[in-house]
């Protein structure tokens, strides 16, 4: 009852409605069918949604950064430029291209938009509002995103042009190294929460000093940062943005790839910002918890109004708006000082901080 | 029912990717049909509700091991070059060999998969337990062996680095 007061936008007796409704009119595997479709429609719709949102976020934004007006011709502030850009998009030609090899080629966009619709299954975008709840949820989620960097590879090779293959070669080295990063910070969180379970990570952070980045204050803080740099190393964008540098390699790997192939990489791109970000969220900055602050009632039971997808998305938002401030404020790395930062730098901190958190664990020393 | 129909379509996509990639004679095409093999196993795990060792699969095989094959073949001399035949007499012998190993691991599987089924958990393994099983000293806890393996693969790094070395 106290939830249907204090929570009247949530979505999960809508899901729920649904649900019921479908079993009583059908056998279980027909309702269970017609959810699967209508949860795969969903996501997808969502995919292509958020990554429209976010085009045009980034090019108004960065038109602000450099102080320029950005997009501001097609709708009212060029509100749905990205929408005809898409249109634009769909509507080219693939052009084929001699002396590839074809099977590779074709797949390889695949590989790389595939391993980000992963992800995205289980990411917990709101009460109720998580496709899949591994019981490994974390590890899930670095096992499969770490399948992109194969459909990068690939495109390097195939397109046989030697831009394509060193930009490649140079994604590799980058995503291999600070995968280790990433990866790292995230178990040291792990430590902390004791479970590798999503949905119990969010559950566990209900007030904003049980949130991990406070909970573990210093150590949870050193993670909190390094999983921010190495997630935005690993989405291949400045500064770290060396696989596609256009002044040196025009286009880096998707060089010779057009129309929507060169749309699936560039939408994965975007995507994979937003995963990132939408990982942080969860694990350090309490998911789609709402902001709660022990004792004061009147407060709480006014940001339990606002739904928790919108606390998702906006705690994301603020996570993407710092990765878009990086991305246009540091000038682009070498190899050498980008391979020294991630294995002479972050790694060494990486792995004293996880040394510290346990000891944190073991002797009690968290915010409880 | 549904659980025997995926695993057909898996089993079929398993046996046809490890078909293609024994056959194909470019090898980096050869190294992506092993990846799908890789990954299908992954599926046969997810069947088998034991998500931890599917997302070990996948991380470790898939995203670590051939990413490394991909990227080690791609700094050889002709990755997209066909390979050619051998002679007839050696690819007869190697038949032989492929076949004396398809028959050992067949008599062994099939002797021994019905003993399996007593040590395999109810549902599916919870992640505390497989740590505890991991990383306790009790009986039937594997503390001493997987240090025994870090120390292998410490003396790898060791000796990799050591290879690498400018003199």
């Amino acid at each position: 009852m106290l939830l249907e007061i204090s929570h009247p936008l949530e979505l999960f007796k809508l899901t729920a409605w649904l649900d019921s409704m479908l079993r009583s009119l059908m056998p279980d595997w027909g309702a269970l069918l017609i959810e699967f479709v209508l949860i795969g429609l969903v996501l997808l719709l969502a995919y292509a949604v958020i990554a429209l949102a976010l085009i045009y976020i980034e090019r108004k934004i960065t038109a602000f950064f450099q102080c320029r007006l950005g997009p501001n011709r097609v709708g009212k502030y060029g509100i749905i430029q990205s929408v005809a850009d898409m249109v634009k998009i769909l509507l080219k030609e693939i052009i084929p291209i001699d002396h590839v090899d074809k099977i590779l080629f074709y797949l390889a966009p695949f590989f790389v938009i595939v391993s980000s619709m992963l992800t995205f299954g289980a990411l917990p975008f709101g009460n109720g509002l998580h496709v899949v709840d591994f019981n490994i949820g974390l590890f899930y989620l670095i096992a499969v995103s770490s399948l992109s960097i194969i459909g990068v590879l690939l495109a390097g090779w195939s397109s046989n042009n030697k831009y394509s293959m060193i930009g490649a070669m140079r994604s590799g080295a980058q995503f291999i190294s600070y995968e280790l990063s990433a990866g790292l910070s995230l178990m040291t969180i792990a430590v902390l929460s004791g479970s590798l379970q999503l949905s119990t990570i969010v559950e566990s952070q209900t007030y904003v000093y049980h949130w991990n980045l406070f909970r573990g204050h210093i150590p949870a803080l050193i993670a909190f940062v390094i999983y921010l740099i190495a997630g935005h190393a690993e989405t291949n964008r400045g500064p770290f943005d060396l696989p596609e540098a256009e002044s040196e390699l025009t286009a880096g790997y998707h060089t010779e790839y057009s129309g929507l192939q060169f749309g699936f990489f560039y939408l994965a791109e975007y995507l994979n910002m937003f995963i990132i970000a939408g990982i942080a969220t969860t694990v350090f900055l309490g998911g789609w918890n709402p902001v709660q602050i022990e004792g004061w009632n009147g407060f709480n039971e006014v940001m339990n109004w606002i739904p928790s997808y919108v606390w998702f998305f906006a705690k994301t938002g603020v996570l993407i708006f710092l990765s878009l401030w990086v991305r246009w404020t540091f000038p682009r790395l070498r190899i050498d000082q980008l391979l020294n930062l991630e294995w002479k730098y972050l790694l060494p901190i990486n792995l004293v901080n996880l040394v510290v958190m346990a000891v944190l664990v073991v002797f009690g020393l968290y915010i409880k | 029912m549904i659980e025997q129909v995926i695993f057909y379509i898996l089993a079929f996509f398993i046996v046809g990717f490890s078909l293609l990639a024994v056959t194909e004679r470019r090898i980096i095409r050869a190294s992506v049909y092993l990846l799908f093999v890789l990954l299908g196993t992954a599926g046969l795990y997810l069947i088998l509700e034991y998500h931890f060792l599917a997302a070990a699969q996948v991380a470790v095989y898939a995203g670590g091991i051939m990413v490394l094959f991909v990227f080690s073949i791609l700094l050889t001399d002709h990755p997209g070059a066909e390979v050619k035949y051998e002679k007839p007499k050696r690819m007869i012998i190697s038949a032989f060999a492929a076949l004396a190993g398809i028959a050992i691991c067949g008599h062994i599987i099939y002797y021994n998969v019905s003993r399996a089924y007593q040590y395999i958990a109810q549902g599916e393994i919870d992640m505390k337990d497989l740590g505890m099983t991991l990383m306790g000293t009790g009986k039937y806890q594997y503390m001493l062996p997987f240090e025994a393996i870090s120390l292998l693969l410490l003396a790898c790094i060791i000796g990799g680095i050591l290879i690498a070395r400018k003199k």
